[in-house]
């Protein structure tokens, strides 16, 4: 019994564990901490969904990414530009929102595209061809618009600021009417992201190629695996889920300016990584990044309900934590390669 | 014919043949569109011209690149940190001189802000450094942590606002020193580059950094210590950057923490690529980046010409990176040498013809 429970805990859940872990301990620290203001309402727990949609949607793309070997830190441009655009396209153009939508969610897939074939065809480093395209798509961003544009769409609107009710929950308010806790549909999509794409990294051929070709490129090549092919679909996937994940953004915002997203990718990257994703590729889960993405969601709130401290200090706080968790993953990979090498050596 | 052919392949393959072409190419775009490009006048006792204004410029961006050339050759990645490191120097060097608000007062030596600044960037590289050497973190996540984390550090120490120092002396470094009409910055770039050019020919770290580059595990099997050479060059650029932080923070005497190197590290990247160095890591040349970096702030300073915002100017950027690095990729290399070894082929047939 205590063999295998630790047979579980040596093997790659254990980092997710721990994460959820530190999230438990994180929300209930806050809920005794912040009584007095309420902390422990399920507002505030929603909130932490609704506030960050488009970075669990980003977070999720992240994670295929780095589990095929890979990093995409065009994640934030391609935000700020989808939301540009998007805004542009209803406000300046005058098109439909559902049209405008679809053309930001294609305009997302080329990009993708573009990237992956560099990368999958031409044998570019990803890094160097996503700074490139996180430079492209900033730019992009100033090209459309130098000036912010505020989206003023009633259908947009609609979607943006539809209040769903939960029918459980709630609390009675001052005058004795039961509020019940409420999302936003942005909160809906996310959380269909994370569904399917579990389903498919999990149960689909295409989902297990994605694995394989992160665990060793050499090795999935020899098992006869189209590695080209898979990566460049990982990066068309990333692709749509980063102006998906724009999308979305905007819902909250909605505008479009310039600076907007700006170290978006390092936070996507961050809660994939305090997700228990490893950055050497092969391991990882998407519901670890939900869990890491509610871990800064939770710090943002602390520093909100804090009200002294900056919102800097969020920044911070996260680069730590990714500081701390990539340096707990390189030496847990230490500790299982000194493992193997004793069992050669045996 | 032959001799012509010859001398034309001894040419191109020459090192410095692809950036000193690109900076050919940038200086006659610019020769064409404003023909008194070259000419350089006397304006209040200084140098004044589109030259000198591009040399002064490029500068900073010579430093960071000199930094950016080792990291790339030494560990086959980059250092994207090197903007955000700047801005940290920066606001060290302005926060120990004259604390959290704007003023004239020096609360301790100027030099000793200076070294403050500069330790303060190194110490950025040695954190990079660490985490890339020892705990074998992939260089472009371990610097994206700083590259994020930077600017919040410089925000909190300058509390969100720009600092100005309002003394005259304070903008010697980053302008022009009293009765010398060659920009300061030219000069520092200038010392940077000798001093590291005969830092790595007279003592075997050029060699050692060039073998770490081709082969990590060979190199550490012949002796070398492959971790601390790759830890140092961090440390290097780290310190570059601070150095650099300091020229961004004199020529403005201010700091910004928002702007201060914004988008700096993209044109460090490509200086070293156009220079003709691999960004895969290896071998390396520093004259061949300190081209690259001129023929980036050519290109810069030809863009805001052609009516381009500060905003726009990363589009033109990347599609430059991209093309550089999709030449230099190994399977358009080879493609290349597909086609090069068929032309010949068939040059050999028709003589067999004749």
């Amino acid at each position: 019994m205590i063999k295998k429970l630790k047979n579980r805990l040596s093997s790659n859940s254990f980092l997710i564990i721990i994460t959820i872990l530190l999230f438990l301990l994180m929300y209930i620290g806050g809920v005794i901490i912040f009584k007095d203001k309420n902390f422990g309402r399920m507002q505030v727990f929603l909130n932490l969904f609704i506030s960050n949609a488009g970075l669990i949607v980003a977070a999720a793309g992240m994670t295929v990414v780095l589990i095929s070997g890979g990093i995409d830190i065009s994640v934030g441009s391609v935000v700020a530009m989808t939301c540009m655009l998007l805004a542009w396209m209803m406000e300046n153009k005058g098109i439909n929102a559902v049209t405008a939508v679809i053309v930001v969610l294609i305009v997302g897939i080329v990009f993708g595209f573009v990237q992956g074939w560099l990368i999958s065809y031409l044998k570019i480093q990803p890094f160097i061809v996503t700074l490139a395209g996180m430079f492209f798509a900033r730019g992009m961003t100033a090209v459309i618009s130098v000036d912010m544009i505020t989206i003023k769409n009633e259908v947009f609107l609609a979607m943006a600021k539809s209040k769903i009710n939960l029918p459980f929950g709630g609390s009675v308010n001052k005058r004795g009417v039961l509020i019940r806790p409420y999302i936003y549909p942005s909160v809906i999509i996310c959380i269909l992201v994370l569904i399917v794409l579990f389903f498919v990294m999990k149960y689909t051929k295409f989902g297990r190629s994605i694995y394989a070709v992160g665990g060793n490129e050499q090795s999935a090549l020899l098992m006869g695996l189209n590695v080209k092919k898979t990566k460049l679909k990982v990066y068309v996937l990333n692709g749509f889920l980063s102006a998906l994940a724009g999308f979305v953004f905007c819902l909250n915002t909605t505008g479009g300016f310039v600076e907007q997203a700006k170290g978006f990718e390092m936070e996507a990257i961050a809660a994939a990584v305090i997700g228990g994703t490893l950055l050497t590729g092969g391991v990882g889960n998407v519901i670890g990044s939900l869990f890491g993405v509610l871990i800064k969601g939770t710090i943002e709130t602390f520093i909100t309900f804090q009200g002294t401290l900056s919102s800097w200090w969020t920044k911070i706080v996260i680069a730590v934590l990714l500081c701390l968790f990539i340096i707990l993953q390189s030496v847990l990979m230490n500790l299982k390669w000194n493992k193997r090498k004793k069992i050669n050596q045996v | 014919m032959n001799k012509i052919k010859h001398i034309w392949m001894k040419i191109t393959g020459f090192s410095l043949f692809f950036p000193l072409l690109c900076l050919a190419v940038v200086l006659v775009i610019n020769l064409i569109r404003t023909p008194d490009f070259f000419r350089i006048s006397m304006n209040n006792g200084v140098l004044y011209g589109y030259v000198i204004d591009i040399l002064n410029r490029s500068s900073e961006l010579i430093i960071l690149a000199t930094g950016m050339t080792l990291v790339v050759a030494a560990s086959g990645g980059t250092d994207i940190s090197v903007g955000a490191v700047s801005a940290v120097a920066g606001a060290v060097c302005i926060y120990s001189l004259i604390g959290g608000a704007s003023s004239d007062v020096y609360r301790i030596p100027y030099v000793l802000a200076l070294v403050l600044g500069i330790l303060a960037g190194t110490a950025c590289g040695v954190f990079n450094g660490f985490l890339v050497a020892k705990l074998h973190i992939q260089p472009m996540v371990a610097t994206l942590i700083l590259f994020t984390a930077g600017r919040g550090i410089a925000q909190v120490l300058t509390q969100g606002f720009i600092l100005y120092v309002r003394k005259e002396s304070f903008k010697y470094l980053g302008n022009f020193l009293p009765g010398i009409p060659v920009p300061t910055p030219i000069f520092i770039a200038a010392l940077v580059v000798i001093l590291t050019i005969l830092l790595l020919k007279r003592t075997s770290l050029g060699l050692y950094i060039q073998s770490v580059g081709v082969n990590r595990i060979a190199s550490r099997l012949v002796g070398l210590n492959s971790s601390l050479i790759i830890f140092l060059v961090y440390v290097f650029s780290g310190f570059c950057a601070g150095i650099a932080g300091m020229i961004i923070t004199s020529r403005v005497y201010s700091i910004d923490a928002n702007n201060a190197g914004l988008n700096i590290e993209l044109d460090a990247i490509l200086s070293v690529a156009i220079g003709g160095n691999s960004l895969g890591g290896g071998k390396f040349t520093l004259i061949g980046s300190v081209i690259g970096a001129i023929t980036i702030q050519a290109l810069t300073t030809s863009l805001y010409a052609m009516k381009v915002t500060a905003d726009q100017l990363p589009v033109y950027k990347a599609i430059v990176v991209v093309i550089i690095v999709a030449i230099q990729s190994p399977v358009v290399k080879r493609w290349m040498k597909a086609v090069r070894h068929k032309n010949a082929l068939s040059g050999n047939r028709k003589k067999v013809k004749a």
